[in-house]
């Protein structure tokens, strides 16, 4: 039997989310503006560095030195300056990130069969840049030494048969050219599920307190659980098209690919939903104004992103505040979000985030619910 | 119709409601009236189940508001004092919401809000939203809303304040009609006494008890021979003269008269002091005699405790 009570409550809902421009605005084009906004601007894969050089002994084995890091991708060698200063205020004012001085002789003494020195100097406030400039510095240096090496083992005699004693040959799993937009994507699912549907069902329901509609609405014959359903379902309804939303974006900009079941996400999407609908309205029995509850969403959602693993690694966090994450419940619904599109796995690999978030998802709801009153007092 | 017991509502030690024994018959039109604070609005709110009582019991038709809530809702409309409708939502809307969730059959509805919206005569803005409208059109709406489901009690909660003089007048010709027509119970609070007067019975409410109880008929007989309508110049020595006159417990302006409310043992008493008094300081008085206690009078003796 259709319950006319709930239909009527949320096609009301409804009509007052299509009404207000806020509301719109927030529901289907934030995601998208944080979607391109992460997937261009927050990406950490560091290419294009500014270089500056310093080339003391401007002969062809200084410019063949240089030429390998004009090939890789990583360096811009923008200046070409006459003086250790001129590279330091170039870093100072940020022209440049990084300097590199190849000292006078440098030719004679690799021909010459002996040790050459080149310096490379790193700007290293911003950590993300320096650690891979500097990673990316020694590779092609040591790669370089290496050829260097092979061809005077050549020229010695002794060359024909030279075979590096190792090799790591190395393979990239499911994200093979390592960008971060695949990686940031599914994440942004959980965060702006976690954050859209907490701060929407918080609002919707502290807003009927504020503009007095719940006293009108309390002497209904509406019953609580009516209450609770017709105010959470239409946001049900957004966080599913929100979720097809970034995932279509993300395939048609930012080629992530989904390499696992949809409608496997799309459940597992539905019970992290069950728990952020109801910090959701755990909020609203706490605030007495939207604003209230806005800022109270803030202050519970922001350190969850943290938190969660969605920007830092949480292997590289101290261990109390790995064991705080455990809390978080977005934390697992990443670990499943990134599972199932990037690595295409089944239930069989994620059971046990599953079953953290059930056990979330029970307490949180069942913690709501019995705190929601349907009265004024 | 409308029944409580020992009714009490308290927030923390603090008192709002306190030990309310209520009967309101069916097709009454029951007024509360009381100093603000006294506790009109929360009486309502319990009425209507909006709060829980912290003592006593509340019945709606027969229905115990305490262990079949839903059930007893079913039978109330209500007008709260602040516009409590969707003000995002048009006339039609918000009709067809309320009506929908209060259980009137699907479809139902619209036959229904067509009649209520000419009942109030707001038919020409059914598509309006409701931010769009006057105070006074609002607080039709809301009436029309209390009323889409046919309920047998309406409590309205100062249905008219705020509301100018022609509006109210159409308002309570609505009431009236809705006694008579649809045989329902109304209670309602307000701070007009010519609006008391209009009612079947009064109620007076004073630190959250009921301190009187009666038709206004019979409240007003309670200050029979008890007060006088004075005039008379210059103002300033009358005021004094009534100041030092014991005997004389209030005085009341209404437009160019006061109404004096006089102790009944020393009434002839004040009487003579007030003559003598004005004559003295060099005043003049008009007009000194017994009238008809109004509604207002009674209002007065009982807020200031003279009753």
């Amino acid at each position: 039997m259709v319950n006319l009570r709930l239909v009527s409550l949320i096609r009301k809902e409804f009509i007052q989310i299509v009404r207000d421009p806020r509301t719109l605005a927030l529901t289907f084009v934030f995601p998208l503006v944080m979607l391109f906004l992460l997937g261009y601007a927050a990406t950490n894969d560091v290419k294009n560095i500014s270089l500056a050089v310093l080339d003391q002994d401007r002969s062809a084995e200084s410019r063949r030195f240089l030429d390998a890091f004009r090939t890789a991708d990583y360096f811009h060698l923008d200046f070409f300056v006459s003086s250790e200063e001129e590279i330091r205020s170039l870093i100072d004012s940020n022209q440049a990130r990084a300097g590199m001085i190849i000292p006078p002789g440098y030719a004679d003494h690799l021909t010459g069969g002996r040790n050459a020195q080149v310096a490379f100097i790193l700007d290293g406030s911003d950590p993300t840049v320096a650690s891979t400039a500097l990673a990316a510095a020694n590779l092609i240096g040591q790669a370089y030494s290496t050829r260097v090496l092979a061809m005077r083992m050549n020229r010695v005699g002794q060359g024909s048969g030279l075979d590096m004693p190792l090799e790591v040959r190395t393979q990239v799993l499911y994200n093979p050219g390592m960008e971060s937009a695949h990686y940031m994507i599914p994440g942004m699912i959980g965060m702006i599920l976690q954050f859209l549907t907490t701060l929407l069902t918080a609002t919707s329901i502290v807003r009927e307190r504020e503009r007095g509609t719940i006293e009108q609405l309390i002497v209904t014959p509406l019953r609580r659980w009516e209450m609770i359903l017709g105010k959470l379902a239409p946001y049900v309804f957004i966080a599913f098209f929100d979720t097809l939303e970034v995932l279509s974006a993300g395939v048609l900009f930012f080629k992530v690919p989904i390499n696992g079941s949809l409608g496997l996400l799309l459940g597992l999407a539905a019970l992290f939903l069950v728990t952020t609908l109801g910090i959701g309205l755990l909020i609203s029995t706490v605030a007495h104004t939207q604003q209230e509850a806005m800022l109270t969403t803030m202050f519970t959602v922001l350190p969850s992103i943290f938190l969660s693993g969605f920007f830092f690694p949480l292997a590289a966090m101290p261990r109390i505040l790995q064991w705080i994450s455990y809390l978080v419940p977005l934390r697992y619904f990443l670990i499943i979000v990134r599972g199932i599109v990037l690595k295409g796995v089944g239930l069989a690999a994620i059971w046990p985030e599953v079953l953290a978030l059930s056990v979330f998802a029970l307490v949180v709801m069942t913690g709501a619910a019995i705190r929601y009153r349907k009265r004024l007092d | 119709m409308i029944r409580t017991w020992k009714l009490g509502k308290s927030y923390g030690n603090r008192p709002a409601v306190v030990d309310l024994d209520l009967e309101v018959r069916p097709g009454e039109i029951y007024g509360l009236v009381g100093p603000d604070g006294a506790g009109k609005t929360t009486t309502i709110r319990l009425l209507c189940g909006a709060l829980r009582p912290t003592a006593g019991q509340v019945e709606i038709a027969g229905v115990a508001m305490e262990r079949s809530p839903e059930e007893a809702r079913r039978h109330v409309g209500y007008l709260s004092q602040h516009f409590s409708l969707y003000d995002d939502l048009t006339v039609e809307e918000n009709l067809q919401f309320f009506a929908e969730v209060r259980g009137l059959p699907g479809g139902a509805w619209h036959k229904r809000s067509a009649e209520i919206l000419a009942f109030v005569g707001l038919e020409p803005f059914a598509g309006r939203l409701a931010r769009h409208l006057s105070v006074g059109m609002k607080q039709k709406l809301s009436l029309a809303v209390a009323l889409v489901a046919q309920p047998r009690v309406l409590l309205l909660d100062e249905p008219t304040t705020g509301v100018d003089p022609l509006t109210r007048q159409d308002f309570w010709q609505l009431i009236i009609r809705l006694v008579g027509e649809e045989h329902i119970t109304v209670l309602l609070s307000t701070p007009y006494m010519d609006e008391a007067t209009r009612c079947t019975r009064v109620g007076f409410l004073r630190e959250g008890r009921l301190v009187m109880e009666g038709t206004p008929r019979s409240l007003r007989q309670l200050l029979a021979g008890r007060v006088m309508e004075l005039s008379g110049a210059p103002d300033e020595v009358i005021q004094r003269v009534l100041s030092q006159t014991t005997g004389v417990l209030s005085a009341q302006r209404f437009g160019d008269r006061l109404h004096l409310l006089l102790d009944p043992h020393h009434r002839q008493e004040a009487v003579e002091k007030i003559i003598r008094g004005v004559e003295a300081e060099g005043g003049q008085i008009v007009h000194l005699g017994e009238v008809e206690p109004l509604l207002e009078d009674v209002f007065i003796a009982l807020s200031e405790g003279f009753l």
